[in-house]
């Protein structure tokens, strides 16, 4: 989309800006290396000297290339292979930052009414969005290499930085799939997780459908009600449960005579069903919004019974709600640590309450490793909820977006 | 982004109650439905079948919820107000503490420190004397050594008197003697109420219901020539039963029953008595040996604390079953026998903690909405398939394991970790002078900042989603700056997103445990984390039921704004 013409601008604007860029850049390294007066000037002098040249070849891509060429040179110089790399980016960007501004490609998208100061904001403002985009993503960024550490640091070894292949390792994720602490705490969390699913989608699908009724008596008490697990301080919630549970335990065991692993199982599964109940119900009332009753009328109509007009005619239409009302309580129950430290006992520990004893006590490095592997299957559960969102969506008649 | 809008304003055939209302609309007579009734009973019947429907599909889930999270969450609230932990242990001693006047600065009465040894004697033999210790130690301390102390000192009051009453009768060593007394004759009218009053005692004593039958049924001309022996051997035989599960027959009498019976035997009329051992009553009231115990005394030898006002003055302060104590615990007050005061100074920090707490959700907001506006105004105003790609930056987070998030954080803000790193290497910081950014406040800001954003971002986006563009234009057209434009045009109609991720945040900063918990250090730590010390630590737990009390409180008001403001039904996931 081209709003504007462009026309190549002076060359001397394009030097100056390009300076400044360099000057910024100039003024890291150089304090990096002692002297950041030194770093400034070097590098305004050398990236304004770049904005000279390179609009001269007449040949962006060539002239691309050699700027690259020259930084990675530079950078491996100076600081051998980690340097040349970030070398390598620094070049790529004045390249692209030198013809950017004498093409006047920066003005294209804009109305061709703005000012030269509004132009600026609405760079600056670019930016500063992007700098807190790195904010919200960077900490999910740096556990992953990390978690390849060879060393058991928690931060990057000179060896990693190099590259070098000694500094990297998958030991962390060996103690994982070995280790009998974190292999049982990652079983126990597969049981309880999908099994208290299971138990909030079935009740809280049910429960939704009740309430997206016409005549519902007291629709906004009980929907407080429901709702309520998600609004009450986890810890509050922990505490509640944790009394309530042991008096539950006691006479399940005591009286019932069940086994104590097994009650210990019900007892968390249950807490943590309760948890992922508003998920189920926010997102299931939220798709029946759109579901048309006349088609279970229609359904009864020729004469299907209620039951079977549930499972043929609104299961399928309502299943994309039902289904990431469902991944929001798995992740719920699957992450949930608060409450299970004080429901459970040691053999129901699951994996984010190793994760904690982890981080409080002995902090081993086996934690980035699980926290890449988490990282992983939250970008498939993400996916997925995209996915039946935009299917959803699609089946309701919405443009998808 | 799904929208949630309220599921009954969805598009909706004719209900019945549309009926009802054309069936009152109709002229002349009843209209009459197919099967010759009035139309409108009909109509009115299906509408109550369908609200009967509605409510079946919701009941299970709503018990559900009710049951194993409503109720727990209230009665653990309600242990911030209740103190039936003394009225349990000393049940005989709370019941006539009212007739002291604890302002007299006199000591109470013979029959008050009677109470207290019976009371404090069957608390020692359950052991649960040190839990009612451990309670009034919070109050004023000292009191947790005392009753450890009076426990184990109990027992050699008595000796004395098993002593003298073996020199009378070997007899009175036996188990057998006592449970051939107390029965009373065989076919005898017996007192089964004194059994029940004990087992009620043991019951409230040892927290739990006791059950079963108890091999033995005080006569009834016995215990009312000995009443005080009688009700102590009552409580002797359902612990001996029930609580140890032994033959109370043969169980060796433990000590307060010689005190008891002593006691008894000063005012008793033993002569007329012809039941099972009569003769060595007799013989015991003849023998000039057996005097009669001074019960201030003994406890006074028990412990010197006993006989000081101050720690009958923490008692009736504590004796009623409902108490403001804990509450006035929790915002650093205390109540003592002249009413509520200041707790002292070093005392106080729970008030501070709530501040903290407060202040730094509100800063955690700030920042949320500071990060998050720009953020939030972007993704509404680039085109659908860049934002889209941009909203997988803010939901990545989202999805992601709060413990993947927190480790990271710890990860990055330690001393040597890669900020701190990162600025070394840059030359920023010196080496000897890293940041210390965890283990404080700064920390726990940092990365709660972090975790709450998308919480900030979605509400704000859905809002900033509804605001056409032209509006600023239009604005700009008429001769507004861009900063007149953004301020009295743009920013008045995103004020209702800022207003609930505000609320959303500043609800979930408040109620935090994990993260203060790992970054936060001392410094950083929330009101949170001080309740789940007093559940697993130091076991206060009426302290912390009344922070907790306190907290869902502010929660509670504020979820009542947020559902005013948003709705509950206008949450959005994802």
């Amino acid at each position: 989309m081209k709003l504007t013409d462009i026309s190549r601008k002076p060359l001397g604007f394009v030097a100056a800006c390009s300076a400044a860029a360099g000057g910024f850049l100039g003024l890291f390294v150089g304090t990096a290396n002692g002297s950041g007066l030194l770093g400034v000037v070097i590098g305004a002098v050398l990236v304004g000297g770049l904005a000279l040249i390179l609009p001269k070849l007449d040949n962006e891509k060539m002239a691309r290339w050699l700027s690259i060429g020259l930084f990675v040179v530079l950078g491996f110089v100076f600081g051998g292979i980690p340097l040349a790399v970030l070398g390598a980016f620094a070049g790529w960007f004045f390249g692209w930052f030198i013809h950017w501004l004498y093409e006047g490609r920066y003005r294209a998208k804009l109305p061709p009414y703005t000012t030269a100061g509004q132009v600026l904001w609405h760079y600056t403002f670019r930016v500063i969005c992007g700098a807190i985009f790195v904010f919200l993503i960077t900490p999910i960024l740096v556990v992953m290499p990390l978690s390849f550490n060879a060393e058991n640091f928690f931060t990057f070894t000179p060896e990693m930085l190099r590259f070098d292949p000694e500094g990297y390792s998958l030991k962390h994720y060996q103690d994982f799939f070995t280790n009998n602490d974190w292999q049982r705490s990652f079983k126990n969390s597969l049981i309880i997780a999908p099994i208290a699913t299971i138990i909030s989608v079935s009740l809280g699908t049910l429960a939704a459908i009740g309430l997206s009724q016409s005549h519902v008596p007291g629709r906004r008490a009980i929907m407080a009600v429901l709702i309520s697990p998600m609004i009450v301080p986890l810890i509050i919630s922990a505490t509640g449960m944790f009394f309530f549970y042991s008096q539950i335990g006691n006479f399940l065991e005591g009286t019932l005579g069940f086994n104590k692993n097994f009650v210990g199982y019900v007892k968390v599964i249950l807490a943590h069903a309760v948890l992922g109940i508003p998920f189920v119900i926010i997102t299931v009332t939220a798709t029946l919004v759109g579901f048309d009753r006349s088609l279970t009328r229609a359904a009864a109509n020729m004469g299907a019974n209620p039951v079977t007009t549930f499972f043929r005619i609104q299961m399928p239409l309502i299943l994309p709600g039902v289904i990431s009302g469902g991944l929001f309580a798995f992740i719920t129950s699957f992450d949930e640590v608060v409450v299970v430290l004080f429901v459970g006992s040691a053999s129901q520990k699951t994996l984010p309450w190793q994760m904690f004893t982890g981080l409080r006590e002995q902090i081993s490095p086996t934690i980035l490793a699980v926290a890449t592997i988490l990282v992983m299957i939250s970008i498939a559960l993400l996916t997925t909820v995209e996915l039946l969102r935009r299917r959803s969506e699609r089946l309701r008649g919405m443009s998808p977006g | 982004m799904s929208d949630v809008t309220d599921a009954t304003t969805g598009k909706r055939g004719p209900t019945p109650d549309d009926g009802l209302r054309i069936a009152d609309s109709e002229q002349g007579g009843p209209v009459l439905s197919a099967d010759g009734k009035p139309l409108k009973r009909s109509l009115a019947r299906a509408l109550r079948v369908q609200k009967l429907r509605a409510l079946g599909l919701i009941a299970p889930l709503l018990i559900f919820v009710l049951l194993s999270f409503i109720w727990p969450i209230i009665s653990m609230l309600m242990r911030s107000v209740e103190n039936d932990i003394v009225g349990n242990t000393l049940p005989y001693t709370v019941e006539q503490i009212d007739q002291w006047d604890g302002s007299s600065g006199e000591l109470p009465s013979q029959p008050l420190f009677q109470s207290l040894y019976y009371d404090l004697f069957l608390a020692a033999e359950v052991k649960r004397h040190t839990r009612l210790g451990t309670r009034l130690n919070y109050e004023s301390t000292g009191m947790s050594s005392l009753f450890r102390q009076s426990g184990r000192k109990l027992d050699d009051v008595g000796k004395d008197y098993r002593k003298d009453f073996s020199a009378v009768n070997d007899a009175w060593k036996d188990g057998e003697t006592w449970y051939a007394l107390m029965s009373g004759a065989e076919g005898a009218e017996t007192n089964e109420s004194l059994l029940k009053d004990a087992k009620k005692r043991l019951s409230a004593l040892d927290d739990t219901v006791l059950r079963g039958d108890v091999d033995f049924t005080p006569g009834a001309e016995i215990s009312q020539l000995l009443p005080l022996t009688a009700r102590e051997y009552a409580a002797f035989a359902v612990m001996a039963e029930l609580i140890d599960e032994d033959e109370v027959a043969t169980e060796k009498p433990l000590e307060q029953l010689f005190v008891a019976l002593a006691t008894d035997l000063q005012t008793a009329d033993v002569s007329g008595y012809q039941g099972p051992q009569a003769d060595l009553l007799r013989e015991l009231k003849a023998s000039d040996t057996i005097t009669a115990p001074d019960y201030e005394a003994i406890m006074g030898e028990v412990d010197e604390d006993w006989v000081n006002t101050d720690t009958w003055r923490t008692i009736q302060t504590f004796a009623p079953a409902i108490t403001s104590g804990y509450f006035l615990n929790a915002v650093d007050m205390r109540i003592t026998p002249d009413g509520p005061e200041a707790q002292p100074e070093s005392k106080q920090i729970l008030v501070k903690l709530f501040v903290r707490t407060l202040i730094m959700s509100l800063i955690i907001t700030g920042s949320c909405i500071l990060l998050g506006y720009p953020i939030a105004w972007i993704l509404s105003n680039l085109p659908m398939r860049t934002a889209n790609m941009l909203m997988i930056l803010v939901l990545l987070p989202f999805w992601t394991s709060l413990l993947v998030r927190t480790s990271a954080w710890k990860v990055m803000l330690q001393q040597q970790g890669v900020i701190n790193d990162v600025l070394v290497w840059l030359g920023m910081v010196p080496d000897a002078a890293r940041l210390v950014l965890i283990n404080n406040q700064t920390g726990t800001i940092i990365a709660m900042t972090h975790i709450l954003l998308p919480f900030m971002i979605l509400p704000m986006y859905s809002v900033m989603q509804t605001i056409p563009p032209s509006y600023l234009r239009a604005a700009k057209s008429l001769g507004a700056t861009n900063w007149t434009a953004f301020w009295r045009v743009y920013f008045p109609q995103s004020v209702p997103g800022i207003g609930a991720g505000s609320i959303l945040v500043f609800i979930l900063s408040i109620g935090y445990y994990i993260t203060p918990e790992i970054v936060g250090g001392t410094k950083g730590v929330f009101i949170s984390n001080r309740i789940a010390y007093h559940i697993s630590s130091s076991l206060n737990w009426g302290l912390a039921a009344a922070l907790g009390s306190i907290l869902l409180v502010v929660v509670l008001i504020l979820y009542w704004a947020y559902d005013k403001i948003v709705g509950i039904d206008n949450v959005k996931l994802g």
